[in-house]
């Protein structure tokens, strides 16, 4: 049985924000249930009562002291966008003019 | 003067500290190397002429001006594009970060220019160094110099490829999964993954943050020691950096030079040494399981049974992170921004943008790792996945406490073939069978030439317990004494 449909990996292009064409859709559907049968095999492993490790060295927060060091300027920062204007980041519209349905 | 391409980067160094020759010279002999063969071989997405005459200059101005020399000042070395290189391109091998020139230098990079190596410029690497051949690059693949037919490894296919050609002697590469081990031993040159948290990940685009760790590449041992200590140490600019100084692995390269490995405990991994592995590659490394032996070491099997577990492990935990930490090539505040035409939306230009820029192998990582941290699978994948993480260091931990070191072969195969494995994408992860643990566990790795299979090279993997980088390079030292260093054919 597939692990996932070609409906599903639809779905997960649009949650990735990933504009797939339908050639794009019919590999990947192949191609990602093969991946995630393979992966699968993590779960044959006895793992119930065993914490999870997210890091391999422990992890505590960093704070520097609250100094003013040298950064880069508004235009070194700006420098590799594709839009900008008056020392901001310019984007395309967030806001439909009429509510979506 | 004999062909400066083909010295050590310790000769070189020696040479210019001594004025036997100039970083200028040493620069363009390595300049005209690239012009000659990288047409070929493709090592190079960005060549850095005037830059890396200007730093070869300020070398030299420095020794005409009495000045002390660091121990790799003159020497050229070749970074893979994953590292921000201030005003040199840097693209991760992606069309998304095209014409991209970073305003900062990663940490890195900062300590390659403050110890007077020269950079030549940008080496390729398969995109965002997902991959195994360098052949996911979006501006087309390297070819390895032993047989241009066939891959260079991956991620880091460039910086191998460019010290198998003699294009430089030094290399910088990144391993998330084995991107600097594998690629060093299909071109039969040496690459070093040191301890999670020993190299400064600032200003390394990020693939997967609890995995990814720069380190050296070289066509031998000890300069991939003097290349390490160089690059490593604590950086408060990366939260995850250790803050402990570098174990010393030069001095442990030269202890291991020696030839002397008496007392010293090393550990088969017998999960790696079954039927997996091509029968050539086997044969070499039984030959050099028996030169370390001759040289004194305790040779045992150890089993680690949840390594069999590690490939799937890796290939939800790397998605997993990749899918979040890619969400910043939104086409907003660098890169690529496609379909903005003043009518679409954000949502619309971002998802038109990232389809546009990404290629396949980032867009499937991107998609399993959206899939793995779904509420629905999130348990059953990505959480278990660390809980086998934990279970696979627990391996390690318990096989540290009978040996020193942990060896076997670095890959299951020599080069394969281009092409061979772009259909099936995990074929191409097969790959990364025995270098994967080593970044789940967090511990340094190095891949050392160990013989030739069909005229192929072969590498021996050296794993040590975490911040214990100088038994790997000892052992890798003492290995290289036995058996030497490999020359490809003429190119």
């Amino acid at each position: 049985m597939a692990a996932i449909s070609r409906e599903e990996v639809a779905h997960l292009a649009r949650l990735s924000r990933l504009a797939v064409t339908e050639e794009e859709l019919d590999m990947f559907a192949g191609q990602l249930d093969v991946i995630l049968q393979a992966v699968a095999q993590v779960g044959e492993v006895a793992a119930a009562d065993i914490p999870p490790t997210s890091h391999s060295v422990p992890l505590t927060n960093v704070f520097r002291e609250d100094v003013v060091t040298p950064c880069l300027t508004p235009e070194e920062a700006l420098s590799g966008a594709p839009d900008a204007e008056d020392q901001r980041f310019r984007v395309p519209r967030i806001l439909t003019e009429d509510v979506a349905s | 003067m004999s062909d400066l391409t083909r010295m050590t980067a310790t000769e070189i160094a020696s040479l210019v500290a001594g004025g036997e020759t100039s970083a200028v010279e040493v620069t363009q002999a390595h300049l005209d190397r690239i012009a000659a063969v990288d047409d070929r071989v493709h090592a190079f997405l960005h060549v850095d002429t005037d830059g890396a005459l200007a730093a070869a200059r300020a070398v030299d101005e420095r020794r005409a001006a009495g000045e002390e020399l660091g121990p790799l000042a003159g020497v050229p070395v070749a970074v893979k594009d994953v590292l921000a290189t201030r005003g040199v391109p840097t693209t991760v091998g992606s069309k998304i970060l095209e014409g991209w020139r970073p305003p900062y230098d990663a940490t890195i990079v900062q300590r390659l220019r403050e110890a007077g190596t020269v950079m030549l410029g940008k080496t390729n690497m398969d995109e965002f160094a997902m991959g195994s051949s360098t052949e996911y690059s979006a501006y087309g693949p390297t070819h390895n110099p032993w047989d241009l037919s066939r891959i260079p490894g991956g991620s880091g296919g460039g910086s191998a490829a460019a010290l198998a050609a003699y294009e430089a002697p030094l290399a910088i590469g990144s391993d998330t999964g084995g991107s600097i081990r594998q690629p060093g031993a299909v071109t039969g040159t040496v690459g070093a993954k040191p301890t999670y948290g020993g190299t400064s990940r600032y200003g390394l685009v990020a693939f997967s943050s609890s995995l990814d760790t720069p380190g050296p590449c070289a066509r031998n041992v000890l300069d991939a020691a003097l290349l390490h200590q160089v690059i490593g140490g604590h950086d408060p600019r990366d939260s995850t950096s250790i803050p402990q100084p570098v174990p010393d692995v030069v001095a442990a390269a030269k202890l291991g030079a020696t030839g002397d490995l008496t007392g010293v405990r090393l550990g088969i991994v017998s999960e790696f040494v079954g039927e997996g592995a091509e029968p050539g590659v086997m044969a070499a490394f039984r030959e050099s399981v028996d030169a370390l032996t001759k040289m004194g070491a305790e040779v045992v099997e150890v089993s680690c049974p949840t390594f069999a577990y590690a490939l799937p492990a890796y290939y939800l935990i790397a998605p997993s992170e990749c899918s979040s930490n890619l969400a910043r090539f939104d086409g907003v505040r660098f890169g690529l921004r496609v379909g903005d035409d003043g009518n679409r939306s954000l949502e619309e230009v971002m998802s038109l943008t990232r389809e546009a820029g990404f290629g396949p192998e980032v867009k499937r990582r991107i998609m399993i790792g959206t899939y793995a941290l779904s509420s629905g699978y999130y348990d059953a994948y990505y959480g278990q996945a660390q809980k086998v993480r934990t279970l696979i260091t627990r391996d390690f931990t318990a096989a540290f406490e009978r040996v020193d070191a942990l060896i076997s072969p670095t890959t299951p195969s020599v080069a394969f073939s281009m092409g061979a494995r772009t259909a099936d994408p995990y074929q191409m992860y097969l790959a990364d069978l025995y270098t994967i643990p080593t970044n789940l566990y967090g511990g340094p790795g190095i891949s050392v030439p160990c013989g030739l299979s069909e005229g192929l090279p072969v590498g021996l993997q050296v794993m040590a317990p975490t911040m214990a980088d100088d038994r790997m390079y000892r052992v890798a030292a003492a290995l290289e004494s036995a058996v030497g260093t490999f020359t490809p054919p003429a190119l």
